[in-house]
């Protein structure tokens, strides 16, 4: 290209509370090339991103190092403001619209083409009028460069959220003095043709002079468009590629390969049982906002622990919240060849499963009640456990329930003051030691797990990963462990489902290739292996 | 010492600290003013018994998660129905007492019902709804009064001979049958024994209720609905339920408080007394989500004993004619207001 340097990041590094987030990462972005970032969740992107953009949450927690230079000078940015001025724009993930007002409206708000009219040449020019043909002008302008058929007088309520996406990107470059564009995963909730639309618009910014910095998860797309890759991991830079240099199989292993630290289990435990299917999902449809499950078929096999893995929002949370009625849900889900009944929580806790809750504080626990009636609760309500008749009331008997509680306490090595201590007080680790507890009191068959290291720590993580092997070998509890953490699924699991946009990618061995697990949950495994296959 | 007083601080709270010291300081006015205490602490007696169950009707809601429960009137109108249709079966006594209580409960069964599936369509604004149900019961029945089939001439307008007057006396019937009951007199205090104990009999049958399955479903469902529907609880069976309870107690509190007050008050007169009970169990420490036995007792207590005294204190130390009325609606609404502001509870 040889084009002039837009954007310069030298060894940006940036702590939250003691925990780096990123670590000494470059970034050189030049005029008219369109640039991939990326990386998996958490991988540092926004972090990054926010930095860019001065965002307040980056100032608030103790600002960070390194420097940026945009466009010769060194920039320090404090807030998006700043940053707008000097000419970065955003695409927003999340649309910034407002659905009341037309297309051109938004395209110009606050940044209004106006006129002089009587009382305005009075009373000052707050109350100059809209020059409403030259926005639209302005505005159409725009949508042809993007190549986009809609009219500018359209109201932004009812359009189909693809031309939602183009309005925010119109919006961008029209504004004059744009030098970069950060489009932040634009194709996630586009069709495959509006998406193709968009990486041709993309392509005509970047020809127009534009620096596209783009982050996605979609390795295709990036080989399609991209000019210049760079990939984040664990908050370091991995890799800064040309396009030409590599290619999808390379991707993905960067993206996703880690020094996995294995616990190594024995894997001869009882082979013949692990043949025999538990659980049959047939074409589950889950309605989960922000995580839809639209048709998976999966079986479960006795006594194993089988993972759901895939980045987040592709639905793979939705998969154990469908089965435990939590959310409405369609499909077959059948346990030991009995059929049950979907979209209701007490038949899928009376047929033997349990639910350990991703969202622990919110779904998992009863934060102002004590330990021993947060473990007992479930039970006592589905199976009519620790309950005696006093008269002609039944009871909650104090006397077995807190035998169990000292139990489970003692069984999982919950740390807490005593069985009576609310949960609030107690650490994240041991709030999830509790679920788990609960979990275990229904005595389930079959104990779905969702995300149960999030917001632990790392010694309380091991500990509930042990605590989860433990289980499956000396119960053969067959487990259902969702994760967002390939590695920690990779560390305990027999088998490995990765979820993309809601239906299952593939299911692979944990000591399959990170290429593997890249391309998985990137969505293109079945593509790359079915051209092999031809 | 020092963090005995502290942690007892700390369980009591601020607000109620502060009432206490209020009240405190009253009793010394009274003393001052040389007023009969007595009398006062007899009557404060009487209406902390006689309002007990009202303030009670407030925890099944509050714990199955509809808030405060200021459709109250709902269930006062059902326990006057059924003292009205113990009068008119001309019972007289224990007999009629708790023939009007056993009436009442099926009708508060069936209007709580009704009220519970609104209240379970409204979620989030319960309070508001409630409130409003309140008032629409009450103007309905000011129609349901005059256009019932009652009878008995006891209670009728005599001279028109249909429709129900506005106050009906109990003086033949019950009146003061249960602070009668087992009555003690200790110096210049009368202890209305019976009342107490009917009140204390309701709060324990609550509290057995609270510990069984069903009322941990309850607590469950109020706390945090969506753990409640991850354990198998049905929510809104829960709620539905709690309003029922707080409905037929409603009922049973409003005869507890008649048979005591001497008079059944028809008409706009339960339009308000939702309000009272609200107040009380907030000042005994429950919050918007929270409520414990223990607070329906200390809240009640203090409640009506800061009305009880103020009174006559406020009337000595400015003695214009017609102050007395001025200064108890402004302690009583002052009261509930401050309640009211301090809905976060006693944590």
């Amino acid at each position: 290209m040889g084009a002039s340097t837009i954007l310069e990041m030298k060894n940006i590094e940036k702590e939250y509370f003691g925990n780096k987030v990123l670590k000494g990462v470059n970034l050189t972005v030049k005029a008219g090339e369109i640039h991939a970032l990326l990386g998996e969740n958490g991988a540092g992107k926004s972090t990054l991103m926010n930095i860019l953009f001065g965002m307040p949450v980056i100032h608030s927690t103790g600002g960070f190092n390194g420097e940026v230079v945009f466009d010769g000078q060194p920039v320090e940015l404090k807030s998006p403001k700043e940053a707008m001025e000097i000419g970065i724009g955003m695409v927003h993930q999340e649309f910034m619209l407002i659905p009341g007002f037309t297309v051109t409206e938004n395209i110009k708000l606050n940044r209004e083409i106006t006129k002089h009219n009587v009382f305005s040449r009075i009373f000052g020019s707050s109350l100059m009028s809209l020059d409403m043909e030259q926005m639209n002008k302005d505005a159409r302008k725009a949508l042809d460069t993007l190549g986009i058929g809609i009219d500018e007088w359209m109201k932004i309520a009812g359009l189909p959220v693809g031309y939602m996406q183009f309005v925010e990107i119109a919006r961008e470059i029209d504004k004059s003095n744009v030098k970069l564009l950060v489009f932040d995963e634009p194709t996630a909730v586009l069709t495959e043709s509006e998406a193709d639309t968009l990486l041709e618009a993309m392509k005509k910014i970047a020809a127009a002079g534009i620096a596209i910095l783009f982050i996605t998860h979609r390795l295709d797309e990036v080989m399609s468009v991209a000019n210049q890759i760079t990939i984040l991991r664990d908050g370091e830079l991995v890799a800064s590629l040309k396009k030409e240099e590599t290619n999808v199989m390379q991707l993905a292993e960067l993206m996703v390969g880690r020094k996995v630290e294995k616990v190594k289990k024995e894997k001869e435990v009882d082979r013949e049982r692990k043949e025999e299917i538990i659980m049959k999902i047939r074409n589950l449809e889950v309605m989960m906002p922000g995580e839809e499950v639209k048709g998976i078929d999966l079986d479960i096999k006795n006594g194993e622990i089988i993972g759901i893995g895939g980045l987040a929002g592709q639905g793979k949370i939705g998969i154990a919240n469908g089965i435990m009625g939590l959310y409405p849900s369609t499909g077959e889900v059948e346990l030991a060849g009995k059929k049950i009944e979907l979209n209701n929580p007490k038949a899928s806790l009376n047929n033997g499963l349990a639910f350990v809750s991703e969202d622990r504080r919110g779904v998992g626990l009863l934060l102002d009640t004590s330990i021993e009636l947060n473990i007992a609760i479930t039970a006592m309500q589905n199976k009519k456990k620790f309950l005696k008749r006093f008269l002609c009331f039944d009871q909650m008997d104090g006397r077995k329930i807190r035998e169990h509680a000292v139990k489970m306490i003692e069984d999982l090595d919950i740390r807490c003051r005593g069985p009576q201590q609310i949960t609030r007080r107690l650490s994240g680790g041991n709030q999830q030691k509790v679920c788990i507890a609960r979990a275990l009191t229904m005595e389930p068959n079959v104990l779905f797990v969702s995300e149960p290291t999030r917001g632990i720590d790392i010694g309380a993580k091991k500990l509930v990963l042990d605590l989860l092997v433990k289980l499956n070998r000396e119960f053969g509890m067959t487990i259902v462990m969702t994760s967002s953490e390939l590695g920690e699924l990779r560390s305990i699991c027999d088998r490995i489902a990765v979820v993309t946009e809601g239906k299952i990618e593939c299911i692979l061995d944990p000591d399959a290739s990170d290429a593997d697990f890249g391309l998985a949950m990137a969505g293109g495994y079945k593509k790359v292996h079915s051209k092999e296959a031809v | 010492m020092k963090e005995k007083i502290q942690s007892m601080v700390q369980k009591l709270g601020i607000p109620r600290i502060i009432i206490i010291c209020f009240l405190i300081s009253l009793v010394f006015g009274a003393f001052t003013f040389q007023l009969p205490l007595g009398s006062l602490t007899t009557d404060t007696l009487i209406r902390f018994g006689m309002n007990g169950v009202l303030t009670l009707a407030m925890v099944p809601c509050i714990l199955s998660g509809t808030g405060m429960n200021f459709g109250l009137p709902l269930g006062i109108i059902c326990g006057i129905l059924g003292g009205l249709i113990s009068i008119e079966m001309n019972l007289v006594g224990f007999k009629a007492i708790f023939a009007a209580m056993l009436i009442s409960i099926p009708i508060s069964l069936t209007a709580g019902y009704f009220y519970g599936l609104l209240l379970n369509k409204v979620k989030g604004s319960e309070m508001m709804v409630g409130t409003y149900v309140g008032f629409s019961a009450v103007s309905l029945m000011c129609i349901g009064w005059l256009v019932l089939p009652f009878k008995n001439g006891e209670i009728i307008w005599p001279i028109a001979g249909k429709g129900l007057r506005t106050t009906i006396a109990l003086t033949s019937r019950y009146d003061k049958i249960l602070n009668k009951l087992w009555a003690i007199k200790i110096g210049g205090v009368e202890f209305p024994t019976g009342l107490i104990l009917f009140f204390f009999l309701c709060c324990f049958v609550m509290w057995l209720f609270l510990r069984s399955k069903t009322g941990v479903a309850l607590k469950a469902a109020g706390d945090n609905p969506r753990f409640a529907v991850a354990s198998g609880i049905n929510v809104d069976r829960a709620r539905l339920i709690g309003t029922i309870l707080s409905t037929i107690l409603g009922g049973i509190g409003i005869i507890v408080y008649a048979q005591s007050f001497g008079f059944y008050q028809l008409y706009q007169a339960p339009l308000y007394m939702g309000f009272p009970p609200v107040a009380a169990i907030l000042i005994g420490g429950a919050s918007i989500k929270n409520a414990k036995i223990s607070h329906v007792i200390l809240g009640t207590f203090l409640f009506q004993a800061l009305l009880t005294i103020a009174l006559p204190v406020a009337n000595k130390l400015v003695t214009e004619g017609n102050l007395s009325e001025v200064a108890r609606i402004i302690v009583s609404n002052g009261i509930i207001l401050y309640a009211l502001t301090q809905a976060g509870g006693g944590e």
